[in-house]
């Protein structure tokens, strides 16, 4: 029985094969087909939309070459009856990995207790980054794998984009069809497109180390490549560079992910003329506006995440309302992309594998996805998409023969994929079950039997003669088997329900008559299916051999089919932004208002000092004025009686909102951008808001002695990373010297093997730099002279060859030209001294010096420079370079002349800056005023803002504070805090919107625990940890539910 | 001009001396009387203008007005209205076993393993640190010296901040064990690429904490059979270390955060009838009237710190304290910040203030909740007769850094050198810069 089973599948195979290949010699006997088949009486949905019905379509040689109504069978074609059933284009999936060899697991992120990696492995002639695999072509290692494509078959594709996920440069991609031929015959388009992403993948080399790197690294890519195209001799041969120049006519594919990662390479891609096709994630519906900002099309998987098992109050106490709701809404995140009217295909990317597809799907059309637009995106889009809607995509003379055969119209839930026809083959999905109305004639020695067989499944039929019978009935492939024997006597009721099968049990040949076990003595009947008659044999009750047939009479007469009852669209929530506890749903984002504070004691940080009984009047988003008995019409008023108002908090060094803090892959990193990866949907923001912080300055990490360039934020919490910037903000860079760019405090297996390892070396590094960026300019200025000089002259500029740009010395050109200036983390007084003799023997100058313990030391030295200082209050022994940082330092260096911040580094202290500015009365006796100017005005200053915030000023920008009491006292508490005249923190709002938090938690954990109860499958409750970033330096009082970056890099 | 030439002499003093030099106190023998001051007793009591009158290291008598004996060895000093306290304990510090965290060599918090309830801290305990004069500075006298581990890290000993060596300083030696809950909280791991989001895996972690907890058990219930043997064949330490938990002598602090830590925890209190101490205690106003049945107390290790969930209310660490303090439970503040070494302890407690506590309550939670706690209370924690004279003064609400200024402080009668070497590397610039004249000295 198997093996005829294997015979017939061989068969089959064997009669559709492709043509051989004219170039392979044959083994045996020229067998030569050309696969001509017409597809009769069918219903044709060309394009998947629109329906022919009665319709015929011809294929020959894997191609389409006629279709339509009123066409005849060419002779010579194979006709095969489609009466009843339907025919689509088979669907396209441009985000596979399908015939593509596994990776293993590479590596990671800057890691301070490892030995970074610093060159690339790779051997040959490549470029400097192992992550830039832009030479891999995905056509050259791809291998037909039936194993792969069968399941993807049987999901309704019929041909794939395949490639190599590995890599921040993955090379190209192919398009592939699904059939089970040789590779030579299944590649549809070799060079289909380029890939990117964020992710080194395999590659250990350690820079990149963080998503601001791997952005560097691209763009720098990009203009290495320009730079290649004249052939630089200095370069050699770069096969990178040259395949990426080759690759870049092709459609330019990111891998993205989520919904800030998106904007994230659409940036990258508008810098250089690129327009991606950015691969999503599932939470791109929380971002939606953006998303259609990009112009760009989308790839979305639809795999969503799985209900939690939150029945337990202790496992749902770490869950937050950020998971819950994500589960909640990113079924609907095709829906959102539909209704944004942007363009967009589907991929099975993301899902466990293609099995989940169709219940996946179904999931996402019931949260609203329409049946055109999936259709659409599993089918046109793709295939425009690519450029290869001339090949796939649609039913049309001259494509490929990749189609469906299906029992009715493809998304209703009863249909039944057939056969999925790739390249001209036909691939069976599901077998035809020949349901209908049988006459069955069993012949025995004692005479004919007649009996009746009513087949409603492959595994359920009616049978009976003169009564009902007892009977197992079951079709496997084309072999067909029915036992039967007559119904017991007497059925016990409670017998009877005892053994019916239970719900979720292994309920086998459940028959339409009975669910009586059969007898030993029943009668058994095994043949073949064939069409209308059915042949077999067989033993009847007494073990006597019989012979059978039975011939359809009728089909079976269903009840009308009564129209599918459109479910319901599920009930949900709505997106808050951020998508974070105490983000704005849509309508409730607070808006820039005219408010007027009146009455209260105004900490002006100008000439005119702390005025009592004063009002403030914020107008437009900037101060309007200052002054007594102001008034306003329309304006909402505050009574600040007994309350204090202030500037809104100014903190100089951050690590909060931003997706990756430290590139620590190489000691020089002036080319990432903590601006290039702003995260608004961490929580910080909201927290810092409550104690009054307006504007932090998100600094780069301290891991390398020239890191990255800085992002000036305003925490309007609930915009977008582009909306949070301070606008007009001239850029900063951050320097570190010291103990953690050399490495100090890590136990590194091996030593440290990054330069520098003393402080000698951090000062080499510095001249080194510099020294560069010198020649790097006088390079530059060189050739644009030479350009101007051609140009007035005349002459041509052809051959004159432009040095190549390079991003790290851009920014360090910047900082000589006082363009860019620099935050130096730093402690002790050699290394101060040291750098400043650098900054003044190389020309460029320390705008800030931040942490600065011993700033106290060299007070005077740092004024002569001209350096500002930004310190901690009372922060000491930690580390052996902090040993001598005392809680004076900030008022010595004040007293000393010197422009004194005092900054946070701790998304926890960064709330309480106003009590960390009162320690400073506190140690050293400054006054309350310069105190809380140390939180204000003095890095308004340092960060060359204070012309727009810092002091409350006619004409500045309205970011303001209302506190309780003393705004340097431990009791105060920010009443309101204000950015840009727009409340986003309002205590008494924040009350009410932690209750309504609590009761969409709870309608949440209810709904979870729902699905539970409903049968759904749930995972294991996951607390919801918030990935925080740091300076690695020290530790944090973050609570329980925090990972600090580095340790996800030590994974 | 007493008070001038006092203020003369101490910068005499600094200028002439490192701290290697900032000498202990010797007893104090005869009578001080601090008069004229604002008297916080600790036990929520606040005197205005009253008296203390110290004899012999103990406070004699409190009140409005005290009596002053005749004779040469009375000192009165005239606070003129200032603040006085009880000295502030630190209910849990690494004060003295670790000097700076990031050098192995200076740091002996953490024995290797996790049984080791025969580990004592005090051994260890370094009366140079250079922190603890920082600490002083700021009104801390005395500190909970505490073991760090993973389960069973040893026994702590309180210590008073003003000592030649650990045997002087040891005010309760070995009068807690600490037990660290293991965490239940599932860890993400992250998989290729990153930034795909954390995913769980491995053994469930609340099996596994349960586990380990049994273990710690088995371990008790052994020692105790242990105890009930009337010789040993061979002698065992670490059930012998715990002999003073079995009779009460010591407490059990069991350092957890989450509700099902302390859960834990409390089955220590059914099974073995132990005096339990809760350390950390984030989620603890979850369960505060539990709490509050079993009769544990609570040390809430950092309340400024960030909240555990993002959900939570943005301020809810800072109000934790309310919600135990009106749930009747016995708590404690203390500061377990790695950069400020437990110097703004006064600070979470006013904090606490701010959200909910009175100042008097946060006072408590820094001086006499602390001192009951450790069960000390009878020596220390509060200004009431009897007890050793540990005093602070300054100039404003210690609990408010806007005026916190202590200017003098007392341990056990003896007034104490408040220099520290942050100050005199201050004192040292000021001379650099010529600060001291702009100031007008």
């Amino acid at each position: 029985m198997r093996r005829l089973q294997l015979i017939l599948f061989g068969v089959l195979l064997c009669g559709t094969s492709l043509l051989a290949q004219p170039t392979f010699p044959e083994n045996g006997i020229a067998d030569p087909r050309v696969g001509y088949y017409a597809f009769t009486n069918a219903t044709i949905l060309k394009d998947g939309l629109s329906t022919i019905s009665n319709a015929t379509m011809v294929i020959k040689d894997g191609r389409i070459i006629a279709i339509g109504t009123g066409l005849k069978v060419p002779a010579g074609a194979v006709e095969i009856n489609c009466k009843g059933k339907y025919i689509y284009p088979s669907f396209i999936d441009i985000y596979a990995d399908y015939g593509m060899p596994s990776q293993e697991r590479g590596g990671g992120g800057f890691n301070f207790g490892q030995q970074p990696q610093l060159e690339s492995k790779a051997k040959g002639p490549y470029g400097w980054n192992e992550a830039i695999k832009s030479d891999v072509d995905a056509y050259k290692t791809f291998s037909v794998n039936e194993s792969d494509a069968k399941p993807l078959r049987n999901a309704g594709f019929g041909a794939v984009l395949t490639h190599i996920s590995d890599g921040i440069a993955r090379g190209t991609g192919t398009v592939v069809s699904l059939a089970n031929s040789k590779e030579n015959l299944v590649i549809i388009k070799d060079r289909a497109s380029a890939h990117y992403s964020f992710s080194k993948g395999t590659s250990r080399q350690s820079y990149p180390s963080s998503m601001m790197g791997s952005i560097a690294l691209l763009r720098q890519t990009y203009l290495d490549a320009q730079w290649y195209k004249n052939k630089p001799p200095q370069e050699g041969v770069n096969l990178s560079l040259e395949a990426w120049n080759k690759n870049q006519d092709l459609p330019q594919i990111f891998e993205a992910n989520d919904k800030w990662n998106d904007l994230r390479a659409d940036r990258i891609g508008d810098e250089f003329g690129v327009q991606y096709i950015i691969k999503a994630g599932d939470d791109e519906y929380q971002r939606i506006k953006e998303m259609k900002a990009t112009n760009a099309t989308f790839i979305v998987p639809i795999s969503f995440p799985e209900a939690m098992d939150v029945e337990d109050p202790n496992d749902a106490r770490f869950v937050s309302i950020t998971a819950m709701k994500h589960w909640e809404l990113a079924p609907g995140n095709t829906a959102a992309f539909e209704k944004a009217g942007i363009p967009f295909c589907l991929t099975t990317a993301e899902l466990r594998n293609a099995n989940q597809f169709w219940p996946s799907l179904r999931k996402a059309m019931l949260y609203g996805l329409s049946e055109e637009k999936a259709m659409e995106a599993l089918t046109k889009t793709p295939a425009v998409t690519l450029g290869i809607y001339d090949q796939v995509g649609s039913l049309d003379v001259g494509k490929i023969a990749n189609f469906l055969i299906t029992s009715g119209p493809i998304f209703n839930e009863k249909t039944t994929i057939y056969d999925n026809w790739v390249q001209g083959i036909k691939y069976e999905v599901k077998e035809e079950t020949p349901t209908g109305i049988y006459a069955v004639t069993v012949n025995t020695d004692a005479g004919n039997e007649k009996y009746t067989l009513e087949v409603k499944s492959a595994n359920s039929a009616t049978f009976y003669g003169e009564d009902t019978l007892n009977n197992k009935f079951s079709i496997d492939g084309k072999m067909v088997q029915i036992n039967f024997a007559p119904m017991p006597k007497r059925q016990r009721p409670s017998a009877d329900q005892g053994d019916r099968p239970r719900q979720g049990g292994f309920a086998r040949g459940n028959t339409g008559g009975s669910s009586q076990a059969l007898p030993e003595t029943a009668t058994r009947l095994s043949g073949l299916i064939n069409g209308s008659e059915w042949n077999g044999t067989g033993t009847d009750s007494l073990g006597n051999p019989l012979t059978w047939t039975a011939v359809f009479v009728k089909a079976i007469e269903l009840k009308p089919e009564t129209e599918e009852k459109k479910k319901e669209p599920p009930v949900t929530g709505k997106v808050m932004y951020p998508f974070e506890p105490f983000g704005w749903e849509e309508d409730q984002q607070p808006k820039q208002e005219t408010i007027l504070i009146k009455n209260a004691t105004v900490w002006t940080n100008e000439k005119e000092g702390v005025l009592e009984h004063t009002d403030v009047l914020i107008k437009n988003g900037k101060i309007a004025s200052v002054g007594k008995n102001l008034s306003s019409a329309g304006a909402k008023v505050i009574d600040g009686t007994g309350k204090h108002v202030t500037p809104g908090i100014i903190d100089e060094h951050s690590h909060i909102a931003a997706a990756s803090i430290n590139e620590g892959g190489q000691s020089v990193t002036s080319e990432v951008r903590i601006g290039d990866n702003i995260n608004p949907d961490d929580i910080n923001i909201y927290r810092q808001l409550s104690g009054g912080v307006t504007s932090s300055h998100i600094l780069h990490g301290s891991a390398n002695v020239i890191g990255g360039q800085t992002q000036l934020l305003k925490l309007r919490w609930g915009m977008n990373d582009e909306d949070l910037k301070f606008k007009g903000w001239p850029g900063q860079i951050k320097f570190a010297l010291g103990e953690n760019v050399k490495r100090s405090n890590f136990n590194i297996p091996g030593g440290n093997n990054r330069y520098p390892d003393t402080r000698m070396g951090v000062e080499q590094v510095l001249v080194d730099a510099f020294t560069r960026a010198k020649d790097y300019r006088k390079q530059w200025q060189e050739y644009n002279d030479a350009l101007a000089k051609l140009k007035k002259e005349k002459k041509p500029t052809t051959s004159l060859i432009p040095p190549r740009c390079d991003l790290e010395l851009d920014a360090l050109v910047e900082i000589l030209e006082n363009k860019r200036f620099i935050t130096c983390h730093s402690y002790v007084q050699s290394e101060i001294m040291g750098s400043i003799e650098v900054a003044n023997r190389m020309g460029y100058k320390y705008n800030t010096f931040t942490h600065i313990l011993e700033g106290y030391k060299v007070a005077d030295k740092m004024k002569e420079h001209g350096a500002n200082a930004s310190t901690f209050s009372d922060w000491w022994a930690y580390k052996v370079e902090v040993q001598d940082a005392i809680p004076y330092n900030a008022a010595i260096m004040q007293k000393a002349g010197l422009n004194v911040a005092i900054n946070s580094d701790d998304a926890e202290m960064a709330r309480r800056l106003n009590q960390e500015a009162a320690k400073i009365v506190k140690y050293g006796g400054v006054t309350e005023e310069e105190a809380l100017k140390m939180v204000t005005l003095n890095p308004a200053k340092m960060l060359h803002v204070d012309d727009k915030v810092g002091s409350l000023k006619s004409g500045k920008d309205g970011d303001v504070v209302l506190w309780s009491d003393h705004p340097l006292s431990i009791y105060a508490k920010a009443l309101y805090t204000i950015i840009d005249g727009t409340i986003y923190f309002d205590r008494a709002k924040d009350e009410q919107m932690q209750k309504d938090l609590d009761a969409e938690r709870l309608r949440l954990v209810r709904k979870m625990n729902g699905e539970k109860r409903g049968g759904a499958p749930t995972i294991a409750a996951r607390p919801t940890y918030e990935i925080m970033h740091t300076c690695s330096e020290h530790g944090h009082s973050h609570g329980l539910l925090v990972i600090d970056a580095d340790e996800i890099n030590n994974d | 001009m007493k008070k001038i030439f006092i203020v003369f002499f101490v910068f005499a003093f600094i200028n002439a001396n490192a701290q290697e030099t900032v000498l202990p106190a010797k007893p104090q023998k005869g009578i001080i009387v601090i008069k004229n001051a604002t008297i916080h007793t600790g036990n929520g009591k606040v005197i205005e203008k009253g008296m203390i009158r110290i004899k012999d290291g103990k406070i004699e008598e409190v009140g409005q007005t005290v009596s002053i004996p005749s004779g040469d060895n009375v000192e009165v000093m005239d606070v003129n209205g200032k603040q006085v306290y009880p000295g502030l304990i630190l209910p849990t510090s690494s004060l003295g076993l670790i000097e700076i965290s990031a050098v192995k060599a200076s740091t002996d918090a953490r024995e290797m393993g996790e049984m080791n309830p025969n580990v004592r801290s005090i051994v260890a305990y370094n009366t140079d640190s250079k922190v603890i004069n920082t600490l002083r500075s700021n009104g801390i006298l005395a500190a909970n010296i505490v073991p760090q581990g993973s389960l069973l890290a040893g026994s702590s000993s309180v210590v008073q901040l003003d000592a030649w060596n650990w045997d002087d300083a040891a005010y309760a030696t070995d009068e807690g064990m600490h037990l660290y809950m293991p965490s239940m909280l599932a860890r993400p791991r992250f998989g290729r690429g990153g930034g795909r989001g954390p995913q769980q895996g491995g053994n469930d972690p609340e099996d596994a904490a349960v586990a380990k907890i049994e273990e710690v058990k088995d371990f008790f219930r052994q020692a105790k059979a242990y105890f009930a043997e009337p010789a040993h064949e061979k002698t065992n330490l670490k059930f012998e270390s715990t002999q003073n938990l079995f009779a009460k002598k010591q407490k059990l602090y069991a350092h957890a955060n989450t509700v099902t830590q302390m859960l834990l925890a409390l089955d220590f209190v059914k099974e073995f009838d132990f005096d339990l101490v809760i350390v950390g205690g984030s989620d603890s106003w979850q369960i505060t009237d539990l709490l509050k049945k079993h009769n544990v107390a609570v040390i809430l290790q950092q309340p400024h710190s960030l909240p555990t969930l993002l959900d939570d209310d943005v301020d809810q660490p800072y109000k934790t304290a309310a919600a135990l303090q009106k749930a009747g439970v016995l708590f404690a503040i203390s500061d377990d910040d790695g950069q400020t070494r437990g110097r703004n302890i006064a600070f979470n407690a006013g904090t606490a203030a701010a959200y909910g506590l009175t100042k008097e309550e946060a006072l408590a939670a820094i001086t006499l909740n602390a001192a009951k706690i450790m069960g000390i209370s009878d020596k220390t924690g509060s200004i009431e007769v009897g007890k050793d004279a540990n005093i602070i003064i300054s100039d404003g609400d210690i609990l408010d850094m806007r005026t916190s200024n202590v200017t003098d402080a007392f341990i056990q009668g003896r007034k104490i050198d408040l220099t520290d070497k942050q100050k005199q590397l201050y004192e040292k610039y000021e001379e650099k810069y010529d600060l001291k004249k702009k100031k007008g000295f």
